[in-house]
């Protein structure tokens, strides 16, 4: 008998006329790359929802970039149909973003759930951004379905693995599912078990309809999409609804089910996950966490409280040619209306004209951002070096709030108030003492240790968010080899000892490279950022200080020293076209340096000094001809 | 001359010459330069476009080229004369290579009789020839002075075995004392060529060349930074790390070395690699090229100029003997300069001269950059503000060796 419901059975799970009984909601918590959409994609062809033909890799994934990172940026929702013991089921998939920077959206899909399927890669143990959504999972009393993936590769160790995870959530290790997302092997088995283990929904079907916005996408030809969950009540098609936060109502134009395209529906009953069109045009009219309700008779309490993304981190985005400044605006403009954590307003840099401020929810969605722009609008930019927010008290009590290092005031200060995360690190045991040194190096406290089996460790730090924005992931994937990983969430603020250091090219204040880092630091940063800058700048015709300032106070300086020779030396009859030539080359070339001062620095001097990985590998262009 | 032919206009199969060619031709002077795309032995640094017997398969053309560069010279002269040209006579001929005197001195005479033939040589007209130094004696540097030749220069390049050894020379620096004196002999001028900067050469190595050279007692020395060419033996040597890169502060070290020896010996820079001991000791016909006048360049890659025309030949000896046979002009590509580029052109070879340039040829936007240029040491504060009468742009020491950067400033 095929798990796949015949026909008659079918009609028991309509869309809009589905008992919750028959219902499962669950999602899928899993690490980048220990194979949650190949698994996805598996649940999509054994349910039948899409077949052999129409079935592409990572069939959820909608973005390039999502495919390509292998990572999830917005939630799915695919209703699939599946059978068991002769009653047919509808099992609702949420595909959840599995990124600390998305830690909100991630509580709101686990909020829409009953059940989570635990995913861990076999060859990998858990990793700590998936211990903190299990966390979170614990935290919504949802039900957990531990399953190691990736059984099939030679280096699968999954009894270690099952061990590890019956020790964090409770069990044996013999319920932890074996499956290959790849293979399909075990994936019959865990569509089994969702239906068995996984609570179905409960609800008022009676009452005044409630229904929680887990995600919002912006379409370009159908406006914004809305992913609910209805908790009680109805949703009917051509109804008025009412967005609770800020009472707004709106003409429901379309109400469906995604399996796995589209499909309208004739509404949406207590427990079933679908999605909603307006016609409203941009995700901050219908935000992630809000709670949907009907215009006509609306319930009075909302299904929990309504929080606002709030920018962590942010990041100077210039274009690389001045006249692309338009394009950019335009760019985040459309970008906005997809992402309502993006924030933004216009700034002006004398190294890098015209460009933005940019708030981001952390690094991830700081990259996410970037490569989109470059991408899908074409744009080269140049990204200043991540920050953090600083609140600033001065003497008299007035108070800044400084997004920009370089607007970071002089004059007498009292106070700098820095954000701090709790962060999470997990790795194998034979680390800990150079992760150890890693957190203390970034003013790190440690809160806690445990071992999660005999050679793995979970390490727990408050930490300053400035510290992990800087180079703090790269520093501890080098020192644990890349077995370390790392989570976060911010965990208030705290009054630390920091200063701005400034950088000067020959006298001239550089605002870009300016950065606000621990007094204790400054010393080392001044001098690192000073001798970058001597190998990342070519000579010029004139000696060039570079300087690191904390104020009027140098605290580092290098030279860069001036160029002896920059002529042809043969210059005859043949030679003038081709001399000529590469002189109408070199000055298209400068429009592409920035001049400071007097000294032209060439973009990719500022991108290597402003990429906080880069290696002055670019210092062998110093010496390149500029003929 | 460069490797590569540069991107133009395609030229008119004739050769043709725009009507804006002829306009102010008689306040220009003109020369002849004759290509001599022959070597016995190709140096690992040259990219000339030069070629062994070898490498061309066979010696046939190499017999065969006087004549072929007659056919061109007699097209010159029909060229010029259908453009609308005021007859000038030829106030210098400079040839060069590849190695001239690979050539038989006859050959060399047959070209020069061919340049009288089309044009008839100005009184008192300058015409040297580039000479190895182990491809001339007493006897055949005799001869081309009785071919009307009056100047030759050696290409010398190092006093250093070492030094001519990476070099790929095979002369004995012995020698040239010998073939300076025996060109005196003949009546001639004589100039040499030195290279510094060759990986492996010291400063001292570069002092003994220097010596070497000036215990000649020689009027002429040109000198030149060694340039490593991508696509030569040398560049390959250079990309797999089997020689250094050349050092341009060694350089620079090496160019104020050679500044300081010539002025010492009496010998005075009238152009960036160039020292003369005295106005009449320059080379006339490459002051022609800085001072854009008018040149015509006969010869497998060879370039010329006639009032803001420019053009280049097509490149291998095969394809240009072929053209020239067919009753074809040579020239493979062309462009006409505009007022622009002829004020940027102006500027960029005319900076290299110790005459310099009036400052009031410049643009409005150049003039304000000169006293940037002074106050950087890279141009004579006393010429700039007039002092000998006309305000001129003139390098000092350090702003030959930033020549470049001095165009870049000029110009941007």
């Amino acid at each position: 008998m095929s798990p796949i419901p015949s026909t008659a059975a079918a009609a028991r799970i309509r869309p809009a006329a589905t008992p919750p009984e028959l219902l499962r909601n669950f999602c899928i918590i899993a690490h980048i790359d220990h194979g949650k959409s190949t698994l996805a994609d598996r649940m999509l062809q054994l349910t039948g929802v899409v077949d052999a033909r129409a079935m592409r890799a990572q069939y959820l994934d909608r973005m390039d970039i999502e495919r390509e990172r292998g990572i999830t940026i917005k939630s799915q929702a695919v209703r699939m149909p599946w059978e068991k013991d002769g009653t047919p089921y509808a099992l609702n998939m949420i595909d959840t973003p599995g990124h600390v920077d998305f830690t909100y959206e991630v509580s709101r899909s686990l909020a829409a759930c009953e059940g989570a399927v635990l995913l861990v890669d076999a060859a990998q143990g858990i990793e700590a951004q998936t211990l903190a959504n299990l966390y979170l999972a614990l935290e919504n009393d949802l039900a957990i379905i531990p399953v190691l993936n990736k059984i099939d590769l030679p280096a699968a160790q999954p009894e270690k693995y099952a061990e590890e995870l019956a020790r964090l959530i409770g069990g044996q290790p013999e319920d932890c599912l074996r499956v290959s997302g790849k293979t399909g092997e075990g994936v019959r088995e865990l569509l089994d078990r969702i239906v068995e283990q996984v609570p179905h929904p409960e609800g008022d079907a009676a009452a005044p309809a409630r229904a929680m916005i887990f995600d919002s996408v912006y379409d370009t030809y159908r406006g914004v999409v809305t992913y609910v969950r209805v908790v009680d009540g109805h949703l009917d098609p051509r109804e008025r609804i009412a967005m609770m936060s800020t009472r707004a109502t709106h003409e429901l134009l379309e109400i469906g089910v995604i399996s796995p395209e589209p499909v309208p529906t004739k509404g949406l009953g207590v427990g079933e996950v679908g999605y909603l069109i307006t016609g409203v045009k941009d995700v901050r009219q219908s935000k992630v966490g809000d709670t949907v309700t009907n215009a006509a008779r609306p319930a009075s309490e909302s299904l929990g409280e309504y929080r606002d993304p709030k920018p962590m981190v942010f990041s100077g985005l210039y274009p690389l040619d001045g006249t692309d400044y338009p394009n950019l605006r335009d760019a985040l403009d459309k970008l906005k209306l997809n992402d309502a954590a993006l924030h933004y307003e216009p700034e002006t840099s004398v190294a890098l004209g015209f460009g933005f401020r940019v708030g981001f929810l952390g690094l991830l969605h700081l990259e996410i951002v970037r490569e989109r722009l470059e991408r899908e609008f074409d744009l080269e930019l140049i990204s200043t070096a991540p920050n953090v927010e600083y609140d600033v008290t001065m003497e008299d009590r007035t108070e800044i709030r400084v997004t920009n290092p370089s607007e970071f005031p002089g004059g007498k200060i009292r106070e700098v108030r820095e954000p701090v995360v709790t962060s999470t690190v997990l790795a194998p045991s034979e680390f800990v003492g150079t992760i150890m040194e890693l957190c203390q190096s970034r003013r790190g406290e440690l809160l806690g240790m445990d071992y999660l089996s005999e050679d793995r460790v979970e390490l727990r730090y408050r930490l300053p968010l400035a510290e992990i924005v800087f180079d703090f992931f790269d520093a501890l994937k080098s020192r644990t080899r890349g077995y370390a990983s790392l989570d976060y969430e911010p965990a208030g603020e705290q009054a630390a000892d920091l200063v701005k250091v400034d950088i000067l090219l020959q006298g001239e204040q550089v605002d870009a490279f300016s950065a606000i880092v621990h007094k204790d630091k400054a010393y080392a940063y001044g001098v690192a950022m000073a001798s970058k800058l001597r190998e990342l700048i070519p000579r010029q015709q004139f000696e060039v200080p570079i300087q690191a300032a904390i104020g009027s106070r140098v605290i580092a300086r290098e030279t860069i020293r001036a160029m002896r020779k920059d002529v042809l030396a043969k210059c005859y009859g043949g030679d003038i076209t081709r001399k000529r030539k590469l002189l109408e080359k070199q000055k298209e070339g400068k429009k592409r340096m920035k001049t400071i001062g007097r000294v032209d620095v060439p973009q990719e001097a500022f991108i290597a000094a402003l990429s906080s990985e880069a290696a002055p590998s670019t210092a062998k262009d110093k010496d390149a001809k500029r003929k | 001359m460069s490797p590569a032919l540069p991107d133009g206009d395609p030229a008119p199969e004739d050769g043709a010459l725009p009507a804006s060619a002829a306009v102010g031709a008689e306040d220009r002077r003109f020369g002849v330069y004759l290509h001599v795309p022959f070597c016995t032995v190709r140096c690992g640094y040259c990219d000339f476009n030069t070629y062994t017997s070898a490498e061309l398969g066979g010696g046939a053309s190499q017999v065969a080229y006087a004549r072929t560069a007659v056919d061109e010279i007699r097209l010159a002269a029909q060229v010029l004369h259908d453009a609308g040209l005021p007859s000038r006579t030829v106030s210098t001929v400079f040839v060069g290579g590849g190695t001239p005197t690979v050539l038989p001195v006859a050959d060399l005479g047959t070209m020069l009789g061919a340049v009288r033939d089309g044009w008839g040589l100005a009184e008192g007209a300058e015409v040297t020839t580039e000479a190895n130094p182990d491809s001339v004696d007493a006897r055949s540097l005799l001869a081309l002075a009785e071919a009307g030749y009056t100047r030759v220069s050696f290409g010398m390049q190092s006093a250093v075995p070492h030094v001519l050894a990476t070099l790929d020379r095979t002369h004995d620096p012995k020698r040239i004392p010998e073939v300076v004196r025996w060109a005196r002999d003949a009546g001639l001028r004589v100039s040499l060529d030195l290279i510094y900067g060759t990986p492996g050469e010291s400063v001292d190595d570069w002092r003994r060349s220097l010596d070497a050279a000036l215990a000649t007692g020689v009027d002429h020395v040109s000198a030149y930074a060694l340039v490593v060419e991508p696509g030569t033996r040398m560049g390959a040597q250079v990309r797999r790390g089997e020689l250094p890169m050349p050092d341009e502060d060694d350089q620079a070290t090496k160019y104020e070395l050679a500044d300081s020896a010539f002025e010492a010996a009496g010998l005075h820079w009238y152009e960036v690699s160039n020292w003369a001991r005295g106005p009449q000791d320059v080379s006339r016909h490459n002051l022609a090229y800085w001072r854009g006048d008018d040149w015509w360049g006969v010869g497998p890659g060879a370039h010329s100029h006639v009032g803001g025309a420019r053009w280049w030949n097509v490149k291998h000896p095969r394809a240009y003997a072929d053209r020239l046979a067919a009753g074809r002009s040579p020239a493979a590509g062309r462009e006409v300069l505009d007022e622009d580029t002829r004020t940027m052109e102006r500027v960029l070879l005319r900076v290299r001269l110790a005459e310099g340039l009036a400052v009031d040829e410049l643009s409005t936007t150049a003039r304000r950059r000169v006293a940037e240029l002074v106050a950087d040491g890279l141009v004579d504060p006393v010429a700039a503000l007039g002092g000998a009468g006309a305000r001129r742009l003139v390098l000092t020491l350090r702003g030959r060796l930033l020549a470049d950067a001095v165009v870049r400033t000029l110009v941007a």
